[in-house]
């Protein structure tokens, strides 16, 4: 076909922008597409930076597209490069550094930026906002213990802002200028319930405070109040609003207000470019929620594509608060005082409850759930639908008698949302189910993306998939076993949030207090690294190996392994090893497939003395860690060597003994590419070459073998140690 | 040695074995695991019926509602009260379990005692 294809640019490659895309691909292909993304990542879920800071998350894990996504659609990312005009009468944009590209069609979906009030000071170092990956890099690179935080905005992002922090060890305040936390979502009860649930967590919350100044001198060292009260600070983080961006819509000449003016198709006042997302402003509304930047994409998609359908229309605003623990969500109206408005009230101090519905003519505009949400989907789609609820109101905050506790998923009309922010109904999960063979969540992700976008629905998904798919199948994420009913990465953020350091307050308030060979190895894992071995050691959880620092053998015996670091010992050593070999009568002494020597065959008992008289550390020949560095000859005595394994593996070896791992490690460092120590076929391995070395993870030479993937190839020696540290 | 036929037998001090930890003795002859569950004490024979693993170095866990400890050799789960096998099987195979107690402190062991099982499926070896 010689026509040439109609090209589309589109500027941001962020979460609206992107879904955008994704909904025009629906209608068609034609497009020659180039995206432009002043961010270097490829488009990932910004709500999950959330997690990403809190330590639940890591990058990989938040990527809603790869780049394999934009190869397959013959989509150009220009990531990295910022647009930075837009010329109307030529049909360009210039990006960054000045390239020029045109387009047919344009979309700009740029988002917003971070609100940065006028205080005085905030230039300072270590002041900071909190939108994008680098940031929140940034932000974790920063924060550990003894580092005092200072959250200024008490909303939602604010608080997770804050949680995330204090996860890290900070010891973290939020101060807020309203008289209550989340003054826009809650009233001021419920936000004095939030306020008690931050400090149980060991949050500050500071509110009705207006920061006048940021004190210190290049570095901020404090923060200074309207009523001259001052506090310490090292790290500050800015949450007090978001702007939408749109200073190159308003160069351009578009119409622009707060947002980049769009009309229901979210056409901009230029027919040829479109707007989408936070950068928007739709009948004078904005937008800080992808809910309805989502629904957004869907309406531009027909319209860009000549299949206008429906008129955009901005849903309700539903917000939910992303902390573990602290159950906040709220939807539509929190203001009760409108003429006509009736409010209906739940509240119990102690168990930290609080809801309240707001009506209107029947209708429900508002809800504020504090410390039990569980009704939020109901509530929402109440609001949604404006259904009439003369009837139920006797039961609106109770269910009816008879009808069981839990939320019935088989309750549920069809046109209910299940998944807020991707708008996907119930009706298209049970579609997708008889449709498309859907049964599994992450079919059903794939499928419709419900509960890929802040995740909260998940839980309802799977009771859904579970009620009409025929031996519904879990995904992978299972229980640690019968005793602990949550996965490893539940357990993990509960004994973070809940300060939680022994594996019996762990067995005790999350299991059946007494665990099993599982489960009780596992979590003294857990909390072995997440405290940073500051938890509460207990032996009786630990396997007998691990208990004695020795494997046990099929008599009852044991085996004792001196940790030899790179395979190197001394005569001495050997010396001692032999006569502790005699002295305890030990039956075999063995030279390990580790480059080292195993006693085998010693008696209980007689540990402690062996250990003793050997005088060397154990080399950990049992446990779920760092097994050993094995070691060629390398070049300070192999007429091959290029590198000296010899050295690079004992230094190795020396930083990384001792760390646990969820299994066992093995590593090896060989001198040259002839590879005698088969650093090939470790968890990681060092191959020297002339002048550099190759960093190969991944591989394994047990049950399966597995060769390892290049990881990077480095100059020196420090470099080649450094990644190996960084990727372990 | 203390003979067996003594019934009742002094240990040692309760104090010696950490809560959820066993500890392995002999006594007139037997090889015995006692375990500290906490509010109470267990004695069971010190040897797995599945290959002889040593249970004193086991860890303590649970199988449908039975205390059990779990082998160390090949995780096995023997029953801490009766001394049968709740996993791989809930079979005939089973170790000798003893009474025991604390007294002033002491752990005592009853050796001609014999336990029954408390979900009453199967007798005492
Ligand atoms: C930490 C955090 C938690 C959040 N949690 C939630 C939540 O729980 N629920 C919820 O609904 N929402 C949440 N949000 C808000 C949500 O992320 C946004 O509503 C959504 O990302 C907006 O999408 P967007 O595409 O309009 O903007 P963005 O996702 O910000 O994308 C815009 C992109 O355009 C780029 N860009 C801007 N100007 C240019 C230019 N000139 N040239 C090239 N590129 C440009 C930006 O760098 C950015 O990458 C959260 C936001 C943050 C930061
Ligand atoms: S010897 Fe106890 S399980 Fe095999």
């Amino acid at each position: 076909m010689s026509e040439a294809r109609e090209r589309l640019v589109v500027i941001g490659n962020g979460m609206a922008g992107v879904a955008c895309v994704d909904q025009i691909l629906k209608h068609t292909t034609a497009f020659d597409i180039t995206i432009f993304g002043d961010e270097t990542h490829v488009n990932y879920n910004r709500i999950l930076l959330s997690s990403v800071l809190a330590g639940e998350k890591e990058f990989e894990d938040i990527v809603l597209n790869d780049i394999d996504w934009y190869r397959r659609h013959g989509i150009r990312a220009r990531l990295g490069v910022r647009v930075e005009a837009i010329d109307r009468l030529a049909r360009t944009v210039t990006g960054a550094g000045g390239s020029v590209t045109p387009y047919d069609k344009l979309i700009i979906a740029t988002g917003s930026s971070a609100f940065v009030p006028p205080i005085s000071g905030i230039g300072k170092g270590g002041v900071f906002v909190w939108r994008t990956m680098d940031d929140t890099r940034q932000l974790v690179a920063l924060s550990g213990q003894g580092i005092k935080a200072v959250v200024i905005g008490g909303g939602l992002l604010g608080l997770e802002a804050a949680r995330g922090l204090q996860v890290r060890g900070c010891d973290v305040t939020v101060v807020h200028l309203a008289g209550h936390l989340m003054e826009r979502q809650l009233d001021a009860t419920g936000g004095s319930y939030l306020t008690r649930k931050m400090n149980a967590l060991g949050i500050n919350v500071l509110t009705g405070r207006y920061t006048q100044a940021i004190l210190g001198g290049s570095h901020v060292e404090g923060l200074r109040f309207h009523d001259g009260s001052e506090i310490e600070a090292n790290l500050v983080v800015i949450a007090a609003g978001i702007r939408p961006n749109v200073s190159l819509a308003k160069q351009a000449g578009l119409q622009v207000d707060r947002g980049i003016v769009v009309n229901d198709h979210l056409e901009t006042s230029d027919p040829r470019i479109f707007a989408v997302g936070e950068c928007t402003e739709h009948r004078g509304q904005i937008f800080g929620l992808v809910a309805p930047l989502f629904e957004q994409g869907k309406v531009l998609a027909a319209a860009i594509t000549g299949n206008r359908g429906a008129a955009f229309e901005a849903s309700a605003p539903a917000a939910k608060l992303k902390i573990m623990g602290v159950d906040v969500f709220s939807a539509g109206e929190c203001d009760d005082s409108k003429p006509g408005a009736q409010s209906i009230r739940y509240e119990d101090p102690a168990l930290g409850i609080y809801k309240k519905l707001i009506l209107q003519e029947d209708r429900l505009i508002g809800a504020i759930l504090v410390g039990d949400a569980s009704d939020d989907h109901r509530y929402f789609d109440w609001i949604r639908t404006k259904k009439d609820l003369a009837k139920d109101r006797r039961y609106l905050l109770t269910p009816p008698p008879a009808a069981d506790s839990g939320f019935d998923v088989a309750q549920m009309a069809d046109s209910e949302t299940v998944c807020g922010c991707l708008g996907v109904t119930k009706g298209a999960i049970i579609q997708a189910v008889h449709e498309h063979g859907v049964c599994s969540m992450a079919q059903l992700k794939d499928r419709t993306r419900a509960s890929s976008g802040c995740g909260s629905c998940g839980q309802l998904c799977k009771s859904l998939l579970q009620a009409v798919v025929p031996g519904f199948a879990e995904d992978k994420v299972k229980a640690l076993c019968d005793c602990v009913a949550f996965s490893q990465d539940q357990l993990r953020e509960m004994i973070r949030t809940q300060q939680l350091k022994s594996v019996q307050d762990v067995l005790d308030i999350y299991g059946n207090s007494i665990g099993c060979e599982v489960c009780k190895p596992a979590i003294s894992y857990l909390v072995d690294v997440i405290w940073c071995g500051g938890h509460q050691e207990d032996r009786s959880a630990r396997f007998i190996n691990d208990r004695v620092h020795a494997n046990i053998q099929k008599d009852g015996t044991f085996s004792v392994v001196p940790r030899m670091r790179g395979g190197v010992t001394t005569p001495a050593e050997l010396r001692r090893i032999a006569d502790v070999a005699e002295k305890y009568n030990v039956p075999m002494v063995k030279v390990t497939g580790s480059q080292r020597i195993d006693l085998l065959g010693i008696r209980k008992e007689d540990l402690p003395g062996v250990w003793a008289d050997l005088d060397m550390p154990s080399g950990q020949a049992y446990a779920k860690g760092l097994r050993m560095v094995k070691t060629c000859v390398g070049s300070e005595f192999c007429r091959f060597g290029t590198q000296d394994s010899i050295a690079a593996g004992v230094e190795l070896e020396k930083r990384l003994e001792n760390l646990f791992t969820p299994h066992k490690t093995k590593l090896a460092v060989v001198g040259c590419p002839r590879n005698c120590a088969e650093a090939t076929v470790k968890d990681i391995g060092l191959v020297g070459q002339d002048g550099s070395w190759q960093v190969v993870v991944g591989g394994a030479a047990g049950k399966g073998v597995r060769k390892a993937d290049l990881l990077v190839t480095v100059e020196s020696t420090d470099e080649a140690l450094e990644s190996a540290e960084l990727f372990f | 040695m203390i003979p067996a036929a003594t019934g009742w037998v002094r240990v040692t001090a309760a104090a010696d074995i950490p809560p959820r930890e066993g500890r392995a003795v002999r006594l007139g002859g037997a090889d015995v695991a006692i375990f500290n569950l906490g509010e109470r004490f267990v004695a069971i024979e010190n040897r797995c019926p599945h290959r002889g693993g040593p249970l004193a170095d086991g860890i303590v866990s649970n199988h449908d509602g039975a205390i059990t400890v779990t082998c160390p050799l090949h995780n096995w789960r023997i029953c801490l009260e009766s001394g049968t096998v709740r996993k791989p099987t809930t079979g005939p195979a089973c170790r000798r379990s003893y009474p025991a107690k604390v007294e002033d402190g002491v752990v005592l062991v009853d050796l001609r005692g014999i336990n029954t099982d408390p979900l009453g499926e199967h007798p005492g070896c």
